[in-house]
């Protein structure tokens, strides 16, 4: 990555503990603008913990991240600019149960932004139209399938005009008949120029979408590397392992 | 599709309704195991044990008379309650006034009525909801407009148990979710505060606490001080009702997964703005069988008040049947007031269930 200011996400030399279990050791990592990264690695390496750090689920105790130039620090007003660049999706989809499809794109738009109802709305139907479920606006997230709430909880994100996204393993909790719809999802996304950090086992899509693979084991970045490079040709040891593990 | 060649052709199944389960003979389902029949034996011999009860209540009962004295013997009599209706629904509220405490039943279940469907509720239901209180206080008051006024020593009967049971809940209500955020902070003080005046509260037996309110209270405020011994007692029920629906709402809020506060954190949503809009409405709709549980124990708790000489409904059943002109009628009040008691919590116990299904319909296809 070459020019410094262009990037969106900056990790450096960032240490996190849970208790006295050192989960996150002294990782760098640069995202550009526009640049998308897979992070995949064995479970327990820290992958979903480094993401949710960016976004400040997680605290970090050493180290220090910026988003679009803004520091992440004790201060509330960062916290809140960084939450504005950086849409997120869960693995569990985390949607709303208690609203109504639109309901869960639309409220968050009011509570956070203090946008008008009507205008929150026009924008929940714009997005559910794009990930193509607009006709179910108006059931509940527990009448839908997992694929179905996966791309209504991408939608809701969307809503909130994020300039970088952030995926925690989106596919792991669907059936493996609804991991398609939304990877596709993701891929149009990716297709537009979103900046996207993807923790994810889908090496298809990590081939196919991913500017740079991330490989992390114990905490610890072992490999990062373009895809073709990374697949065909991984450097470390560690790295050859997890793939032919994962790939059977 | 490498497996097969030709993709194996699978016939085409109608869908079809279940076969309906068989109709059990009666006898079979009285007597078709040992279980079945020592039910239908007790259940038979409880019914029976009923029928005095029942000649007592029904057959033997003196419905209507202007004479009292013809209620002298074995049956109920009827023509009490008949006679002392408005006493007992009114209490010793002044009987040209007694419109106002009608008036104020009304204005109760139409708000009631008004706020049954989920669609209404929010900031102008409350609003609605504090208008109709402040309505309902003043014409009980009286004072103003041409009414006359009327102490609270005088409010009586009906009206006071449902104000009490209303006002005592309904203010408790947000003082109970503070106290539940407050236990589950992490923020030591709160959470020390809350989790004391809970305990506290839970381990008093209530007619304690009514005692405190309207005995202690007033000897421990400096002179020349004075609260409503009504007011009092109300505060005593509301600081119980709120320690025990913050328990309950408490219990609501560990049902709500750390996902749901992430998922607003990560959209940027202010974290009150997430406790009210997100966190709240899903802990409360896991809760409403123990919230309806506690909202009837409190309908019928109001009746302690007596022990402090409030007079509400039960009260002024008591005094009814005191009147010697009258063959000492105590069951015939009591059961009269039962009947209103249950009519309530009935309903409170129908809605609850009407809620729970509406609620539950959201999660299926």
């Amino acid at each position: 990555m070459t020019v410094n200011n262009l990037n969106a996400i900056e990790v450096a030399a960032l240490d996190k503990w849970y208790g006295s279990f050192h989960v996150l050791k002294s990782i760098d990592l640069n995202v550009a603008t526009g640049e998308r990264i897979v992070v995949c690695g064995p479970s327990g390496s820290g992958k979903s913990t480094l993401i949710r750090c960016i976004n400040r689920l997680e605290e970090h105790q050493r180290g220090n991240i910026s988003v679009n130039g803004i520091p992440l620090g004790d201060s509330v007003k960062n916290l809140d600019a960084i939450r504005r660049e950086v849409g997120m999706v869960f693995q569990h989809f985390n949607l709303f149960p208690h609203l109504t499809v639109k309901e869960n794109c639309a409220l968050p738009q009011i509570l956070a932004r203090g946008k008008r109802r009507r205008d929150a709305e026009e924008m929940a139907m714009h997005f559910l139209g794009k990930v193509r479920i607009p006709e179910q606006a108006d059931k509940y997230p527990g009448q839908l399938s997992g694929g179905q709430q996966q791309r209504v909880a991408i939608a809701r994100a969307l809503c909130m005009t994020p300039k970088i996204m952030l995926f925690d393993e989106p596919t792991s909790a669907l059936d493996p008949e609804m991991v398609k719809e939304v990877l596709d999802t993701m891929v149009t996304l990716a297709e537009e120029g979103m900046t996207m950090i993807v923790v994810t086992h889908e090496m298809g899509f990590a081939r196919r979408v991913a500017d740079r693979v991330v490989f992390m084991e114990a905490g610890q970045v072992i490999e990062i590397n373009e895809p073709a490079a990374f697949f065909d040709a991984p450097e470390q040891e560690s790295t050859r392992r997890f793939l032919a593990n994962i790939m059977h | 599709m490498t497996v097969f060649d030709v993709a194996p052709t699978v016939a085409h199944i109608e869908p079809s309704a279940p076969p309906k389960p068989p109709h059990k003979p009666l006898l079979q389902l009285f007597f078709g195991d040992l279980i079945a029949s020592v039910l239908t034996v007790s259940t038979g011999f409880l019914l029976i044990l009923m029928i005095p009860a029942l000649n007592w209540a029904v057959l033997d009962a003196v419905w209507a008379t202007d004479d009292p004295s013809t209620c002298r013997d074995g049956g109920a009599c009827w023509a009490f309650i008949a006679a002392k209706f408005r006493f007992i629904i009114f209490g010793v509220y002044p009987p040209d006034e007694q419109w106002r405490p009608l008036l104020v039943m009304g204005l109760i279940l139409a708000m009631i009525l008004a706020s049954l469907s989920p669609r209404l509720w929010g900031q102008r239901l409350i609003a609605a909801w504090i208008a109709c209180v402040a309505a309902m206080l003043t014409l009980m008051w009286g004072g103003v407009l041409g009414m006359a006024p009327v102490p609270t020593s005088s409010w009586g009967g009906l009206p006071v148990t449902l104000l009490l049971a209303l006002l005592s809940l309904g203010l408790g209500f947000p003082f109970a979710v503070f106290l539940a955020l407050g236990r589950r902070s992490s923020l030591p003080i709160p959470r020390m505060l809350s989790l004391m005046t809970i305990e506290l509260v839970r381990g008093l037996p209530l007619v304690g606490l009514l005692f405190v309110a309207s005995i202690l209270l007033p000897l421990l405020l400096p002179a020349g001080w004075s609260i409503d011994k009504l007011g009092r007692t109300l505060a005593a029920l509301t600081v119980f009702a709120a320690a025990y629906l913050a328990e309950v709402i408490r219990g609501g809020l560990q049902g709500v997964p750390a996902g749901q506060i992430e998922a607003a954190k990560a959209l940027g949503i202010p974290g009150w703005k997430a406790v009210w809009h997100i966190v709240l409405p899903q802990a409360l709709q896991k809760v409403i069988p123990p919230l309806t549980n506690t909202a009837i124990v409190m309908v019928k708790n109001t009746s302690l008040v007596l022990i402090v000489g409030v007079f509400d409904m039960l009260s002024a059943a008591r005094v009814a049947a005191t009147d010697p002109v009258w063959s000492a009628p105590y069951v015939e009040s009591y059961v009269f007031v039962a009947l209103i008691y249950f009519l309530i919590c009935f309903g409170i116990s129908n809605y609850s269930r009407w809620l729970e299904i509406r609620v539950q319909s959201r999660s299926y296809r």
